[in-house]
């Protein structure tokens, strides 16, 4: 050391020790560690300071070695720690007021590399022996948790030769700990030790004494807590303790029993959920002895429950113990303890199982259950107990709610073993009452009581799904039943339930369903009413007409196999076939609903070449052909017209379309999209079935008169090409852009103009960036704006249109310019004739729409779009607002309204005081629309108000209570949910209104309508109890 | 049937929930005048229609604290405190009419459960009605003094004016999710 380094560091010492300044230890440990001086001319620099007869002179001399090893621990040598080490221990008998310092320096010396051996057990000897840690301060307490966890990860080894020492010494340390912040330390330090093995020798008892009285953890952190410790946080480190080591349990589980009486929620389900972690550690003799105190508490939580939460932990916790006691081999000497808790749960329970109208039998059914799917045993042991009787029972009981909560109970039975079994060839549990539970199922099947039937087709699934319970004579006589359920059966809620069924069963069975069922339901759905012409046709007609729509939605829901789907699709679009072809009397609500059930199979048959090819071989061209037919027979004829050429007919269709393109094989739809492109360009109907179309179809030139069969074909070809990935090419995509184009501002028909439209948006949507696009949109934009532009213009709400289309396909991807099509379009706000029209377009811009441009169709949405339109054009919006002659407010008005409605929640919440006046504006509105919409923005936003708000209360309340005289029943109805919610802001605040909500809502209690009636029954009566004795 | 200990009726019979009332597509026809009805009423009782909560519930604590069944807490309709048939209600003639049956003859909160009917139909029809509670005949000792208190408007103007009353009354009515 150079002498000038010398007297840096005697300067450094002085300024520190009896100058006070602190900041010099920083200035101290950075000359150590860029090598100025060494540690140990520190200490010889410090020699005066640390032998000096004043305390508080050597706490400071000490506290600035241990501020410099705080910093410098890393460069220390084996020799330095353990002089250094040896100083320390020494310091620890010293004056009180050293110890703080003491303690930091020895925790920076635990962080060494270079420790040397030993010296980890003489530090922790040192101190256990001099320092009584719970007399020290917070701060040191911390100090102290820390070295032992420093020393834990380092040294293991040699801690655990302390022996129990060590863990003595540790219990001493924390016993009276009170800090949150050093409990998770100290529990930290306890759960290693239980963890990593250390011997507890016979400090067992205390260690668990010194953890666990903190258990259940009962803390509520400060507010504004800036430690973040949670009582979670807590729960989880003490639990981890407690339940880490079986040598606990003897302690563990009377504690559990005694704090499961405990009237606070919070420490049973503590209680419980510990339980539960603890017995996952255990073996059969742990348990044995406390098994009846554990029964009898668990048995209460679930019989006399008070909440949901509670008894699904008692539930967890009986099947976490019967799996340990199911875990355990069993000696030939030892009792069987699992026969032992079964017959205790069985002792207390079986017997209600037999009293199904009385309020016992599901805590008693579930508690069986919890213990039947612990384990195969158990399953075995309680499924041998309780089926017998429940079986008899069935049978012996008439009435049929007894019989459906039989029922249900034998249910969840089969339901809690099916997650215990792994292995599938395992023989089922059940296969002893196989005979039975079938015939249950059967007979429940065959009853009239809707919920028993309901009940019963669950139970033939769950059978189902278990191995070899139902066998094929069984699944055949099901599908009969199924079938005649489907054909019959006339309530809802029992025909959602069959399908249901059938579509589980058609997917482990598929023959039968091949074989039986859809030729069967083909037969019926394609049978005449019986009753026509005569007088019951009235009520007739609708039954067969349900009897079809159940049988449409089972064949979609039965078709989950290729072999099935085979079979059904067939029949779909025969139904379609014939209702064209007049064959056969379908209504268009059934036309539609079988393209769903195409539209459904599309979308949940697994994604094959084969299935591939079913729908863009057979089902799409077939589809395509029917309505091209029916398009082309429409205008010859004036006679009957095909249902086909119906706008809802032909946008199923398209669903069918556009799900098989947007999901089934890249490669087939790409080849479906060319030939629906050469189909509309180039008259090529080469790949259509029935092939006899004449030469000129010309389907997407403008037609001669009001002929709009052909043209609204234009829809077809966007599902063709809309709902394609992204990867896929669209051929003679130029050509095809400037016909949609055309179409779509030249046309008349609405249906046309829209449909082609939508698709030119559609193809916008996903052409890449770049001039190509940037040309074809600005070629558009010129059009357009020359028509809009020219009030005399026929064909302005044609270009308005499809400008809103494109606008919507260039905001979703972040379009530079999407800005000017939406700036014309805020610009129309103000027009006389598309002011209106304007305003709805907002509601499209911001909205999905089902068919095109939305994720399901591989459209490029960016996230968040709505939130950046917004945030853009707001200003726009209430500037235009302000500027605007009044009679064109409303528009603006229903723009706004269009656009925060569409808005997530929160960015509501936060822009909602700048718009507020004008949201208020809104309500006042005498536009109905306008008042729906603003009242559906402003609902959600009640439920949390922002201050902005309520400073508005008087506003708002009054400007509500008007809209409850509407003549309107949706804007009353809406009106008052938002007064409903407005009770249950602060008291203060709306106590004043009171008295005029309570005479305001007496006139809508004798409103006509009771969905009226009944939001004023909710809404007064919450505001009768503001500042009412016991309200809130 | 006291096997609860501290429960007055710890495994009570249970009855069977009569649904929510359907929506159909008259009550969405602003051109259909929908008369009040019995389920109406028994609706603004239960409110099962909006699932959100059972009126009364909180006037049985002692009984609803132990209750629970597979798809939902037990309402007073589960315990057949008030059926559906002993509602009448009679909307040309602005008059309605409940029966209620205590669960036990002796009941303690028998005036109690009749009283917070009365306030909740009080609240929830518009004034031309009478409103006329009653205890089903036959099912509680001491009916006809509960029944004389109950049709005495000034009685029930009183009690509603205690304001201790009137807050078990309020608890009775409140919102509260089980």
């Amino acid at each position: 050391m150079m002498a000038a380094d010398g007297a840096l560091l005697l300067s450094l010492v002085e300024e520190f020790v009896s100058g006070l300044q602190d900041s010099k230890a920083k200035d101290t440990a950075a000359g150590v560690r860029n090598g100025q001086f060494t540690v140990l001319q520190l200490v010889e620099a410090l020699g005066l300071s640390l032998t000096s007869s004043q305390p508080h002179t050597r706490a400071r001399g000490v506290q600035l070695l241990s501020e410099v090893l705080h910093e410098c621990y890393g460069n220390l040598t084996e020799r330095e720690v353990e002089v250094l080490i040896a100083f320390y221990e020494n310091r620890l008998k010293d004056h009180y007021v050293i110890t703080p310092s003491v303690l930091q320096g020895l925790r920076a010396l635990t962080k060494c590399a270079a420790l040397p051996p030993g010296s980890a057990v003489s530090m922790l000897r040192s101190l256990f022996q001099d320092v009584h840690v719970q007399s020290l301060m917070l701060m040191e307490r911390s100090c102290v948790y820390n070295m032992l966890i420093n020393l834990m990860e380092t040294r293991e080894a040699e801690l655990k030769g302390l022996g129990a020492d060590f863990v003595f010494g540790f219990v001493q340390s924390m016993d009276g700990e009170r800090d949150p912040r050093n409990l998770l330390l100290a529990f930290q330090i306890a759960k290693n030790i239980v963890h990593r093995g250390y011997d507890l020798g016979k400090f067992t008892e205390e260690l668990f004494e010194v953890t666990s009285c903190y258990f259940p953890i009962d803390f509520s952190p400060p507010p504004n807590d800036p430690h973040g410790i949670t009582k979670e946080e807590l729960i989880e480190t003490l639990r981890a303790v407690l339940t880490g080591t079986p040598k606990f349990a003897e302690f563990l589980l009377p504690l559990i029993i005694e704090k499961l009486d405990s009237d606070v929620q919070s420490a049973k389900l503590d209680s419980l959920q510990t339980l539960t972690a603890c017995v996952s550690q255990y073996e059969h003799k742990d348990l044995a002895e406390f098994l009846e105190g554990l029964w009898t508490s668990l048995r209460r939580e679930v019989f006399q429950t008070s909440s949901e939460r509670i008894e699904s932990a008692g539930l967890a916790a009986v099947t976490a113990l019967t799996s340990c006691l199911s875990r355990s081999v069993l000696n030939s000497d030892s009792e069987d303890s699992l026969s032992t808790f079964l017959d205790l749960v069985l002792k207390d329970c079986k017997h209600h199982l037999c009293e199904p109208d009385l309020k016992l039998v599901w805590p008693s059914a579930k508690l069986l259950q919890a213990a039947c799917s612990a384990s195969s045993r158990a399953s075995h042991a309680t499924t041998a107990a309780v089926m017998p009787s429940l079986i008899e029972q069935y049978s012996s009981r008439t009435q049929c709610s007894h019989r459906r909560t039989l029922l249900e109970v034998v249910l969840r039975f089969i339901q809690s073993v099916k997650t215990s079994q792994s292995s599938e060839n395992e023989e089922s549990v059940f296969s002893a009452f196989r005979q039975s539970l079938c015939g249950m199922v059967f007979s429940a099947l065959s009853e009239t009581n809707a919920s028993l039937q309901i009940t019963a087709t669950s139970m033939l699934t769950s059978l189902a799904q278990q191995t070899g319970l139902l066998l094929d004579s069984d699944v055949e006589l099901a599908v009969d039943h199924l079938t005649r359920l489907l054909l019959t059966e006339e309530d809802d809620r029992v025909s959602l339930a069959v399908v249901d069924c059938a579509g589980a069963l058609a997917e482990l069975h598929p023959t039968v369903f091949i074989t039986k069922l859809i030729p069967r339901l083909k037969k019926e759905m394609f049978s005449e009413p019986m009753d026509e012409g005569d007088n019951r046709a009235a009520s007739g007609q609708p039954s067969h007409h349900a009897m079809r729509q159940r049988c449409l939605s089972a064949l979609a829901a039965v078709s989950t196999r290729p072999g099935v789907v085979r079979e059904s699709t067939p029949v779909l679009l025969e139904v379609l076939g014939s209702v064209h072809a007049g064959s056969a009397a379908f209504s268009v609500e059934e036309v539609v609903s079988a393209c769903h059930s195409l539209r459904r199979i599309a979308e949940q048959v697994q994604d094959t070449e084969e299935m591939g090819r079913c729908f863009h071989e057979v089902v799409i061209p077939r589809l395509i052909s029917l309505a091209l037919q029916a398009a082309l027979q429409g205008e010859g004829s004036s006679g009957r017209r095909s249902p086909l050429v119906e706008e809802v007919v032909l946008s199923a269709v398209v669903s069918v379309i556009s799900t098989s393109c947007a999901r089934l094989q890249p490669m087939l739809a790409g080849q479906t999209a060319s030939r629906a492109v050469s189909l509309f360009l180039d008259d090529d109907v080469s790949f259509l079935p029935d092939n006899s179309f004449p030469s000129q179809i010309q389907l997407l030139k403008k037609q001669q008169g009001d002929s709009w069969s052909r043209s609204q074909m234009v829809c077809l070809l966007m599902g063709c090409v809309c709902s394609l990935p992204r990867s896929v090419e669209v051929p003679q995509i130029d050509q095809l852009m400037s016909q949609l184009e055309e179409l779509s501002c030249t046309c008349s028909h609405p249906l046309s103009y829209n449909s082609a439209a939508k698709c030119f948006s559609g193809l916008v949507n996903k052409r890449p960036q770049g001039d190509s696009l940037d040309s074809l949109v600005q070629t558009m934009m010129k059009r357009v704006c020359r028509e809009l532009d020219s009030s005399s213009s026929p064909v302005r709400t044609q270009a308005l249109t499809l400008m809103i289309w494109v606008s919507k396909a260039l905001l979703l991807r972040y379009h530079p310019l999407s800005t000017a099509l939406t700036d014309k379009l805020f610009s129309l706000l103000d027009d006389t004739d598309l002011g209106a029209a304007a305003a709805d377009g907002f509601s499209l811009l911001m909205s999905d729409s089902s068919d095109v441009l939305n994720r399901g169709c591989h459209a490029d949405v960016r996230i968040m779009y709505r939130q950046r339109f917004f945030s853009e054009n707001s200003a726009k919006l209430v500037q235009g607002f302000n500027a605007a002659p009044q009679e064109k407010k409303s528009n603006y008005l229903k723009a706004l309204s269009n656009i925060v409605n569409k808005l997530p929640k929160q960015v509501q919440i936060t822009e909602l005081p700048a718009l507020l006046s004008l949201l208020l504006e809104a309500l006042s509105c005498p536009d109905q629309g306008v008042q729906l919409s603003t009242l559906s923005c402003l609902e959600p936003v009640l439920v949390d108000p922002p201050p902005a708000l309520i400073q508005q209360l008087e506003a708002l309340v009054s400007r509500l209570l008007a809209l409850t005289s509407s003549p309107t029943m949706s804007v009353k109805i809406a009106s008052m949910r938002c007064i409903h919610a407005i009770s249950r802001f602060p008291e203060h605040e709306i106590l004043p209104f009171r008295a005029r909500v309570l005479r305001a809502l007496a006139r809508p209690l004798d409103d006509r309508k009771r969905l009226v009636r009944s939001e004023a029954v909710q809404a007064r009566g919450e505001w009768f109890l503001v500042g009412s004795p016991g309200g809130r | 049937m006291s096997a609860g200990g501290r429960l007055e009726n710890a495994n009570p019979v249970i009855f069977q929930r009569s649904g929510e009332r359907l929506l159909t597509a008259s009550d969405e026809d602003e051109d259909v005048h929908d008369r009040i009805d019995d389920r109406e009423i028994f609706d603004i009782l239960f409110m099962t229609s909006t699932g959100s909560f059972p009126v009364l519930i909180g006037s049985l604590p002692h009984l609803i604290r132990s209750i629970n069944d597979p798809e939902h807490p037990l309402s007073l309709e589960e315990l057949n405190v008030v059926e559906q048939v002993r509602v009448k209600v009679n909307d040309a003639e602005s008059s309605v009419g409940v029966e209620f049956t205590p669960t036990i003859p002796h009941c303690s909160m028998a005036t109690l459960i009749g009283l917070s009917i009365k306030v909740k139909l009080l609240r929830s029809l518009p004034d031309r009605f009478k409103i006329d509670v009653q205890i089903t005949p036959g099912t509680h000792a001491s009916e006809e003094a509960v029944n004389k208190q109950l049709a005495d408007k000034e009685r029930v103007a009183a009690a509603l004016e205690n304001s201790s009353l009137l807050e078990v009354v309020n608890q009775c009515l409140t919102t509260r999710s089980i």
